[in-house]
């Protein structure tokens, strides 16, 4: 009978009630992030300080939104920025057009560009949601600026890499080969990449292992 | 004292005056803090049924919520489209406001009490045709609809106002004749007389029978569904229809123009479970404290507001429990309901309790009485399906296939 089942429907609502809630009280709090989440960038540096970057430009020209800018010079000799001859003299993302792809992390040569897991960042003018190099750059302890459209917490460390705090200028030991996986490439979880023979031979092991 | 005399009687003198403006100012502030407070009561509860916890940031329990939006909506700038009807565009809000408000006044919310010497019920006004005046009342409030619509000067403001007045003169008959059902129990049109016909001493089950729910119980459902319909509440919200309308008939209204629409709507809902209350629930009837004495003032204010609201407050859960549970009907759904079902079994029922009524009356053998009244009835409905039902043409609905 269709009034059955139409009374039946209003004991759907009265069961929601006694369930738990899933409201989250986001300004008030912050939930972890997943693991591989992506947010805001930072620049890293050395253990000696210099910047990792060396402007290059791989990730202005891997970027698909076309929102970073770098321009590159010349280290100077007495007193050098980066390792190296050149580095990142200029370097701008606009988070007005950054769609978080990571991209630019995967291209990056010198682990020099990672992300964050900040997404909580507003701005009010255009001005701000160009991030230049002094804002994206870790401080010396490996941690990224706390600027003052953004809301940190203090906890958001923790679902960063730990590495950034291990090898920063002034980083802390405690951090050292401690994994906080963020997903950038290369560190500490994926195998290092096999030579094209190697990749090769290793397919054929596996063809002649399906076969036997 | 005659300038302060309304009906130039000789017997009205300055307190009755003053007691009757204390009055309609309670009515009114109560009515204004209850929708407050409904409103608040429907986000929580609402939430509750969708696993949220709803709004919390304004105040304990986020109950300040609904003046915080007050204030918001009170200082946003106001806009009129310049092909807009300015007089009409204007007064349209207050022309639904006014009816929602004015319908109030007759509903009893407690029992007599007596104020510095003057023996007064605790309900605004006590009229000798207090039901028709909420008829009348809840027509009226069509006309703020269709001249909020009409007047903005748009297409999408008057298509929206043809819809919502379509629906709400649709449910208009069901909704009457669903009050006629109550006063052919009742024998009165005076909503006190309503009350008080309700009202019992002794027992508390016992009581219960006393209401006009048990021999109007369909009424009582067709009341609901039509109350529902004529306050815009969902299933019935296709006058809002967020997900459809780019707003209805308010459309064109902004700021605190458009708040009165919608506190004009909420009042509405209210004023409907309360005369609900008061036609089929015993109003303010109820079990005084046993312990204290019957002319202790406890027992003589407090205890029939305090039944009023409980029961009050019952029914608005119920309103936002339908809210929470029912998916919006569909235009010709709603309007096959109106037309096809609730009118057709509000007349059926009338006839049968008619006869009733009227059968304990002159005692009448009711075993036989009723069913005749029945089959009569629905023989009169077996021949107006057979001459409405054309055999040899397709309807449209076979036609489209």
């Amino acid at each position: 009978m269709g009034v059955v089942e139409f009374l039946r429907g209003f004991t759907v609502p009265i069961r929601q009630v006694f369930r738990p809630k899933l409201t989250e009280f986001f300004p008030k709090e912050k939930r972890p992030k997943p693991a591989r989440f992506h947010g805001r960038h930072v620049l890293n540096r050395y253990e000696d300080g210099m910047e990792k970057c060396i402007g290059c430009e791989l990730c202005a020209g891997v970027c698909p939104a076309r929102c970073i800018y770098v321009r590159g010079a010349d280290n100077p000799p007495d007193a050098p920025i980066a390792p190296g001859e050149r580095y990142g003299f200029v370097y701008e993302i606009n988070y007005l057009r950054c769609i978080h792809c990571d991209m630019c992390v995967e291209a990056c040569p010198t682990e020099a560009i990672t992300e964050t897991k900040q997404f909580e960042y507003s701005f009010t003018n255009r001005d701000d949601s160009i991030y230049t190099k002094d804002e994206l750059l870790v401080d010396d302890d490996g941690r990224a600026r706390r600027l003052p459209w953004e809301l940190w917490m203090g906890f958001e460390d923790d679902d960063t890499s730990a590495w950034m705090r291990a090898t920063s200028p002034s980083g802390d030991a405690d951090y050292e080969g401690r994994v906080a996986w963020a997903g950038e490439l290369g560190y500490g979880v994926r195998p290092p990449e096999r030579g094209q023979s190697e990749a090769q031979s290793g397919a054929r092991d596996a063809a002649e292992g399906d076969g036997a | 004292m005659t300038f302060l005399d309304p009906l130039l009687k000789g017997d009205i003198d300055l307190t009755v005056v003053l007691i009757v403006i204390g009055k309609t100012i309670a009515t009114f502030a109560l009515l204004l803090v209850a929708v407050l407070f409904y409103i608040w009561f429907l986000r929580k509860i609402i939430a509750d049924m969708q696993d949220r916890i709803g709004p919390y940031n304004a105040g304990p329990f986020g109950i300040f919520q609904t003046v915080a939006d007050g204030i918001k909506l009170f200082f946003k700038e106001q806009s009129m489209p310049r092909s807009a009807d300015k007089p009409v565009f204007l007064i349209a809000p207050y022309l639904s406001i006014l009816p929602a408000f004015l319908a109030f006044s007759i509903v009893p919310i407690g029992g007599l009490v007596s104020i510095a010497g003057h023996k007064t019920y605790l309900q605004l006004a006590e009229l000798p045709i207090g039901v028709l005046w909420l008829l009348a009342m809840s027509g009226l409030g069509l006309y703020g609809v269709m001249l909020a619509g009409w007047s903005s000067g748009s297409k999408y403001p008057l298509l929206g106002a043809v819809r919502a007045s379509a629906q709400l003169l649709s449910y208009e008959a069901a909704f009457s004749l669903a009050i006629v059902g109550v006063l052919i129990q009742s024998g009165t049109l005076s909503t006190r007389g309503i009350v008080n016909g309700q009202a019992w001493t002794g027992n508390f089950l016992e009581g219960l029978g006393h209401w006009y729910v048990r021999p109007a119980i369909v009424a009582f459902v067709i009341f609901i569904i039509a109350a529902l319909a004529e306050t815009n509440h969902p299933p019935f919200d296709l006058v809002e229809a967020e997900q459809e309308l780019v707003g209805g008939f308010h459309t064109e209204y902004t700021g605190i123009r458009f708040a009165i629409f919608f506190l004009a709507e909420f009042m509405n809902v209210i004023t409907m479970s309360a005369i609900a209350v008061t036609l089929f629930l015993g109003g303010p009837a109820g079990p005084k404290l046993g312990f204290l004495d019957a002319s202790n003032t406890i027992n003589v204010w407090v205890m029939p507001v305090f039944w009023f609201m409980l029961k009050l407050l019952v029914l608005l859960y119920g309103t936002v429990w339908i809210r929470a549970t029912l998916p919006r009907l569909r235009y010709d759904q709603l309007m096959a309901l109106g037309w096809k079902y609730m009118i057709e079994i509000a007349f059926l029922w009338l006839m049968v309790s008619g006869v009733v009524v009227i059968g304990r009356e002159e005692e009448w053998n009711l075993w036989i009485v009723v069913p005749a009244a029945a089959a009569g009835a629905v023989l009169v409905y077996g021949v107006l399906w057979a001459s409405m039902t054309k055999s040899g043409e397709l309807t449209e609905q076979e036609q489209i296939h």
